[in-house]
């Protein structure tokens, strides 16, 4: 991708962008992942501390959405029992496509602190969606959650949701 | 007034209904808020919490603390906290009712406050509220089996498709 400027440009007037269909579409996609904004449990907290002021997830495009609808990310942030894991399947299936989960926290990667007397909790939340990237700690920091955002913007730059030409 | 002296009104009108007092050990505040009496009569419950928010010394208003336990050796317990905001004096006390059936009157008509503790109580260690007026789950779903926090509960293998164990 590059920016012509006007003095070397071979087209006449104004500046032209030349760059490839998946660069172009993957750098919007992965720089405005909007977040399905729920909280499951203490890791909630963490997940407010990086979008307020201090570390400002919302330099990364993430912003917080009252619907699954509107949502391209789904940030699992804490806990999920059994109660919320129907629910939080019925959430996932309302999304649009592309979607992706970040599970963020012990709980939701592998059940947690409640893993061997939690009758009430799921052991983690992959048993019933896809996950696609992994956030460890209890809770995990801020930063934390950021290097996993990303990591996700990594995967999602390296996808191709473009048609190839045969 | 301390609750040795609670107690011996209570016992003065209640008579046998009353058993023992327990003082609780460890720090004044402990002894204050802890120091329990066991009611055997538990059908009497409701009135005898009647008079304790009624009579005029006693004057006990506000219901702390509602809740269950499994005793283990097949029996379950309903301890009650209470303190007066008049008076500041605290009191407990604790039924003992058999575990294949574990009745005990609801005194959702002294203190309103104890509908959602005996919802729980039902809940967790399925202590059935003699004329409670809305006595379902609380915490967990409707479809749910058995009470949890019972010593004798096994925790299904799967909860609606969803493996439960680690």
């Amino acid at each position: 991708m590059g920016i012509l400027n006007k003095q070397d440009d071979p087209f006449g007037s104004g500046n032209i962008i030349i760059t490839g269909v998946d660069t172009l579409l993957n750098w919007s996609r992965l720089s405005s992942l909007w977040m399905m904004g729920f909280g499951l449990a203490c890791c909630a907290i963490e997940m407010m501390a990086a979008s307020a002021s201090h570390y400002d997830i919302g330099r990364f495009g993430v912003i917080p959405r009252p619907s699954p609808r509107q949502s391209d990310m789904m940030l699992i942030s804490g806990t999920v029992t059994l109660k919320m894991a129907t629910r939080t399947k019925i959430l996932y299936e309302q999304m649009p496509d592309p979607k992706y989960i970040i599970s963020m926290g012990s709980c939701s990667n592998c059940g947690g602190p409640y893993w061997e007397h939690g009758y009430h909790v799921l052991k983690g939340v992959d048993r019933i969606i896809p996950v696609d990237v992994y956030v460890p700690g209890c809770p995990p920091r801020p930063e934390a959650l950021l290097e996993g955002l990303m990591k996700l913007q990594d995967k999602v730059r390296r996808q191709s949701i473009a048609r190839t030409a045969v | 007034m301390t609750n040795q002296e609670i107690f011996d009104t209570l016992k003065a009108t209640y008579g046998g209904a009353i058993g023992s007092f327990h003082e609780q050990g460890g720090s004044a505040y402990m002894k204050r808020t802890s120091s329990y009496a066991d009611i055997v009569e538990y059908s009497q419950i409701a009135q005898i919490c009647q008079y304790l928010r009624d009579e005029p010394t006693l004057e006990f208003d506000n219901l702390n603390c509602l809740s269950c336990d499994d005793n283990g050796d097949k029996t379950l317990s309903v301890i009650y906290h209470m303190e007066s905001l008049k008076f500041k004096h605290h009191f407990a006390f604790k039924v003992t009712v058999p575990i294949d059936h574990p009745v005990v009157p609801t005194v959702t008509r002294v203190w309103a406050s104890a509908n959602w503790h005996e919802r729980e109580g039902w809940d967790m260690i399925g202590i059935q509220f003699h004329g409670h007026p809305d006595l379902r789950r609380i915490l967990l779903d409707d479809d749910w089996e058995g009470h949890p926090l019972r010593k004798d509960y096994k925790e299904p293998e799967f909860y609606r498709g969803m493996k439960v164990g680690y």
